[in-house]
């Protein structure tokens, strides 16, 4: 099943790991909070994002699959 | 200071500054109340092609039906009257004017979503309109067209408050601030029961389709836009105020029945602060919920001697000073937008700074728990449009030859709890 990255905006506290851990998939905006591609995640980027998510010190990250609603 | 529509009209019946409609004069005018069972309004409501006036013009019909699938009898009606749009006051005057008219809304939604209990969430800056809901739900205690428990609460006056998570969370206790969605109220709301937050203005209409048919709702209005809709008109308009109009109504009828504009115009801001700005020019042929949404249903008609780009530096200082504070996008960004925008409007910018704005506006798009910070973007990158020669002039020679004085209320709220 195909997976996306998802972020709590209310729980980020733009820590940053999560663009150093996956760069391919999220930078950071002017202020440093991540702004996520919403192309999906598959095959050696998904062992990246999982960790990412694990690193998140707010656990504000995480994989959904496609069909969840958008936030 | 309605203008002529045809089919029926919301704001029938004795004169808006008289007070409280009481419920004698309501069943006097409008006859027995009328009964529902099983979800049958749903259809009539569906028929009649309703859709929410709070701002995001949902079909009312498609709401209630997912609250009755996961109702057990338990469900609840918000009834959402915060009204903290500082444009608008037609929620107001429905709350002031008619609360039996609102309570009917409120009793059939219930019957509908097969609710047990419903709230009436009113501003705590509008105490006139609380108390009239107080005295409507007691002159009705015992009888048979209050079958359930109404309470009013009082929202905190912040801009966010009537966000239908941030209702949910305050009536359950917490502070008015949007929560991550899912779940969605209709999912679990008040007290973890499925909710249907639902428009004053919405409840109202629903009460009037209850009374007279989805066919009579129809006689005004067109396809999309159906009914009449309350309209509230401000700033540069002869009589300000709220007037209702047929769904679709141009924009120049609407200025029309507010007694035209009282000096040329720039450009009008259609559908409050989380709106639009259009230049004059193209704005007057659009028709109201059809070309351009109304969202929370209010008009601004800003005049050629104002300076459009000084306004909108306060109107998004205020959308700042307004976000709920949990989103860094929100905070960060919409300070960072409201701080560049001034600086401009002060004559202090340098070129690049319209591309930051630019810049940020796309960054912060759509990264909010709630649409607060999208709201403010549709607002500045409309103005940054159709001010671009203000903007221009500021960078240039620092400042424009217009009046700066701002024409909107940008109230400073930041005192007040949440």
């Amino acid at each position: 099943m195909s997976q996306h990255i998802r972020v709590n905006p209310i729980r980020c506290d733009a820590f940053g790991m999560c663009a150093e851990l996956l760069p391919e998939r999220i930078t950071l905006d002017d202020w440093g909070y991540p702004m996520v591609d919403q192309r999906q995640v598959t095959g050696t980027l998904l062992d990246l994002a999982r960790k990412a998510v694990a690193a998140c010190p707010t656990a504000a990250l995480r994989l959904a699959a496609e069909d969840e609603p958008h936030r | 200071m309605i203008s002529p529509a045809t089919g029926v009209r919301l704001l029938a019946g004795p004169s808006l500054q008289a007070g409280p409609e009481t419920l004698a004069q309501h069943s006097a005018r409008l006859g027995s109340f009328p009964s529902f069972s099983k979800g049958e309004l749903i259809k009539v409501i569906d028929a009649a092609g309703l859709r929410g006036r709070g701002g995001a013009s949902f079909p009312t019909a498609r709401k209630w039906t997912a609250v009755r699938q996961r109702s057990r009898g338990d469900a609840v009606v918000v009834a959402n009257g915060a009204e903290t749009e500082p444009l608008s006051g037609k929620d107001r005057l429905l709350l002031t004017s008619r609360p039996h008219q609102v309570l009917d809304g409120v009793v059939l939604a219930a019957e509908a979503v097969s609710a047990s209990r419903a709230v009436i969430y009113i501003s705590r800056a509008h105490d006139e309109a609380a108390d009239a809901m107080t005295a409507a739900i007691a002159e009705r205690r015992g009888s048979w067209t209050l079958p359930l428990r109404v309470t009013v609460v009082r929202a905190p006056h912040r801009y966010v408050a009537g966000e239908e998570s941030a209702a949910i969370s305050h009536i359950n206790g917490g502070a008015a601030r949007p929560t991550m969605v899912p779940p969605r109220p209709f999912e679990r709301g008040v007290d973890g029961r499925p909710s249907v937050v639902q428009n004053i203005e919405t409840l109202a209409h629903a009460a009037v389709i209850a009374r007279h048919g989805a066919e009579a709702f129809r006689g005004a209005g067109v396809d999309g836009a159906t009914g009449t809709v309350l309209v509230t008109m401000a700033a540069a308009i002869h009589t300000p105020g709220v007037y209702e109009l047929a769904g679709g109504s141009t924009i120049a009828q609407a200025v029309s029945a507010g007694g035209g504009a009282t000096a040329s115009v720039a450009a009008v801001l259609v559908g409050g602060y989380f709106g639009r700005w259009i230049a004059a020019e193209e704005a007057w042929d659009l028709r109201l919920g059809v070309d351009v949404p109304l969202g929370s249903g209010t008009l601004a008609i800003f005049p050629h001697g104002r300076c459009g780009l000084t306004q909108a530096a306060a109107l998004i200082g205020f959308l700042a000073r307004e976000s709920a504070r949990q989103c860094g996008p929100c905070e960060h960004g919409l300070a960072a937008l409201a701080d560049t925008t001034a600086e401009l409007a002060a004559g202090r910018a340098k070129p690049r700074d319209a591309e930051r704005l630019q810049r940020w506006i796309a960054q912060i798009a759509g990264r909010g728990a709630c649409h607060h910070p999208d709201g403010a973007l549709v607002m500045l990158g409309s103005a940054l449009r159709v001010f671009a020669g203000d903007v221009n002039t500021h960078i240039k020679r620092g400042r424009c030859d217009r009046n700066p004085a701002t024409l909107l209320p940008t109230p400073d709220w930041t005192g007040r709890r949440r």
